[in-house]
């Protein structure tokens, strides 16, 4: 398997305050990896320090092989790596198809063309049209993101992030403030997504355990800026003491029995 | 539609000569330099999300670029005039530009203004350079090469050079157009919506406002080279924080969120403050008034107001 992401021995301190204390994961391709762990475990920073947006106080962040220390979320997002956001991020004025086609237009390297039109350009038009499929945005093009429901949005923020054909993409909590009923729904379209998008290998940060539990194939549990487990799903849920600790209560039921 | 209603406004302003006296014809001349100026303008500030309240500045460096190039230097050509005099503005912009854009909002708006009032005290201080507060005069340029001495003054201005800025302003509109609406205009707009979002998705927010910057200041230098050479001045009264004031108000006046707007904006404030000037001392507190109105009843600016007007009479 090739390491497509990975830390080693990553701190980031902010003053006497340390959020990250020597974080060392990967990620390698085909896997869904969850972070976990309670508020304030350093899950935030961690992201941040991921997609090149903090620079760490010490250690080594690469991607692909690359050192990505920093590097600020435009860069990295052309090398190929997406994010999507846990508070939904869209841009209110801009319709569905523009916001997709603002990531389509960075991914093909076409942000400074000073003259052409974006409406007749026809495989922009078509880039557009299959990336908002996927979510089933495709009646709601002409839409502006601010008139949409939240599940849209959030779908939304999901397409774009998509749309720059991502190799990794980073998921912040892409079900919260989506009913319960709805997430599994979102899960499954995702993890579509993903494979019919050629992205190989997904970071998925989340709270809800049913969730993690069921989509991820390996857990990085922090816990006060470290890492307190490096699991399978299955030996992470039989270890009560871990669970308790992430999650301050018992697993769900079907965990156990996994 | 709007194709159509934008041909009979191109053909309606060619009349114009044709039908009214010259004095109202110099009077149209500001608006088309101020619409120049402020296409410019509102594609930082409507496009863009940041509001300049010193612009001015790059009307005032146009303006007196044009002094300096066409009654010192000797240039007559009106095409080199604004090459050069436009040249020159995005240049002055590069450092503005490079130290604004790292900000938004109030602080974007007040770095602006400190740097345009910092050119303004800087015309008025150097007087050997700048002719301090008399200004410089600005002579009157060749168009392509012609240079008119048949014509008087007001002849000049009412007819040749009347049509050659109305020529600018279609031109320079049709390249704004095509800006707005292409990839760089999507980037603008998605930085403007949310910077943040806009990075993850490869937007290089920064860099695009700042080329964005140097536009707008191509386009003021444009207008202010037109209206330095309408007066036969550059005066610094152009680089006043005050005519800052007047671009945004002209913008809002108009409606900053559509492309056309600050063009009806210009028309409309030109003509207004010449009737209002003609009937009160106290022109500024009407308009100011004006201003009240309409960003707390019509925030879309006039252009919002035609709209709904239309929206309504077609459901009709």
């Amino acid at each position: 398997m090739t390491t497509l992401i990975e830390t080693v021995d990553v701190r980031k301190a902010y003053g006497d305050f340390v959020a990250l204390d020597g974080v060392t994961f990967s990620v390698a391709e085909d896997e869904v990896v969850s972070i976990v762990g309670p508020n304030g475990a350093g899950k935030s920073t961690l992201v941040n320090v991921l997609t090149g947006l903090l620079k760490p106080t010490a250690g080594l962040v690469r991607f692909k092989g690359e050192d990505i220390a920093g590097v600020g979320p435009v860069l990295l997002s052309r090398r190929g790596m997406a994010r999507a956001f846990q508070l939904v991020h869209i841009f209110p004025a801009l319709t569905v198809a523009e916001t997709i086609a603002a990531a389509a237009i960075s991914q093909t390297g076409r942000s400074l063309r000073f003259f052409s039109s974006v409406k007749a350009d026809k495989e922009l038009a078509a880039r557009v049209g299959e990336v908002a499929a996927i979510f089933g945005l495709e009646g709601k093009l002409g839409t502006q993101a601010q008139f949409l429901s939240q599940g849209e949005k959030k779908l939304l923020d999901i397409a774009s992030a998509f749309a720059l054909k991502p190799e990794v993409i980073l998921l912040d909590e892409p079900t919260s403030g989506v009913s319960s009923g709805d997430k599994h729904g979102i899960m499954t379209t995702l993890m579509e997504a993903a494979k019919r998008a050629g992205v190989k290998a997904i970071i998925l940060v989340e709270h809800d355990m049913d969730l993690v539990a069921e989509y991820s194939s390996r857990i990085v549990a922090l816990q006060g800026g470290k890492v307190l487990a490096d699991r399978t799903p299955r030996d992470f849920f039989r270890d009560p003491e871990i669970v308790a600790a992430i999650v301050g209560k018992m697993p769900p039921r079907h965990a156990c029995a996994a | 539609m709007k194709l159509a209603l934008v041909v009979v406004l191109i053909v309606g302003l060619a009349a114009v000569p044709k039908v009214v006296s010259p004095y109202y014809v110099t009077v149209l001349l500001p608006a088309i330099a101020y619409s120049i100026a402020l296409l410019g303008f509102n594609l930082l500030f409507g496009y863009t999300g940041l509001l300049s309240f010193g612009h001015a500045l790059f009307v005032a460096v146009g303006a007196y670029s044009a002094a300096v190039l066409s009654a010192k230097l000797g240039v007559k050509s009106f095409e080199l005039v604004l090459l050069i005099s436009a040249a020159v503005s995005v240049a002055a912009a590069v450092p503005v530009a490079l130290l604004s854009v790292r900000y938004v909002r109030i602080f974007f708006g007040i770095l602006t203004l400190a740097f345009g009032m910092l050119f303004h005290s800087f015309l008025f201080k150097f007087y050997d350079i700048t002719g301090g507060d008399t200004g410089l005069r600005v002579l009157r340029p060749s168009l392509f090469g012609r240079d008119f001495a048949e014509l008087d003054k007001t002849s000049f201005l009412v007819g040749p050079f009347y049509y050659y800025c109305l020529a600018l302003l279609v031109v320079l509109g049709f390249v704004m157009w095509r800006i707005v609406h292409s990839p760089f205009g999507l980037h603008l707009m998605a930085a403007r919506e949310q910077p943040r979002k806009a990075e993850y998705l490869g937007v290089r927010v920064r860099f695009v406002r700042f080329l964005a910057f140097l536009i707008s200041a191509f386009y003021c230098a444009v207008g202010g080279v037109i209206l330095a050479i309408n007066t036969g001045q550059a005066d610094p009264e152009l680089a006043y924080w005050t005519h800052s004031g007047d671009l945004v108000f002209m913008t809002v006046l108009g409606g900053f969120a559509s492309f056309f707007g600050p063009i009806v904006g210009a028309f409309s404030f030109v003509m207004l403050k010449g009737q209002l000037m003609g009937l009160t001392d106290y022109w500024r507190f009407f308009l100011g008034a004006l201003l009240a109105v309409m960003v707390v009843a019509f925030p879309r600016g006039l252009v919002g107001v035609g709209q709904q007007i239309w929206t309504k009479a077609r459901a009709r």
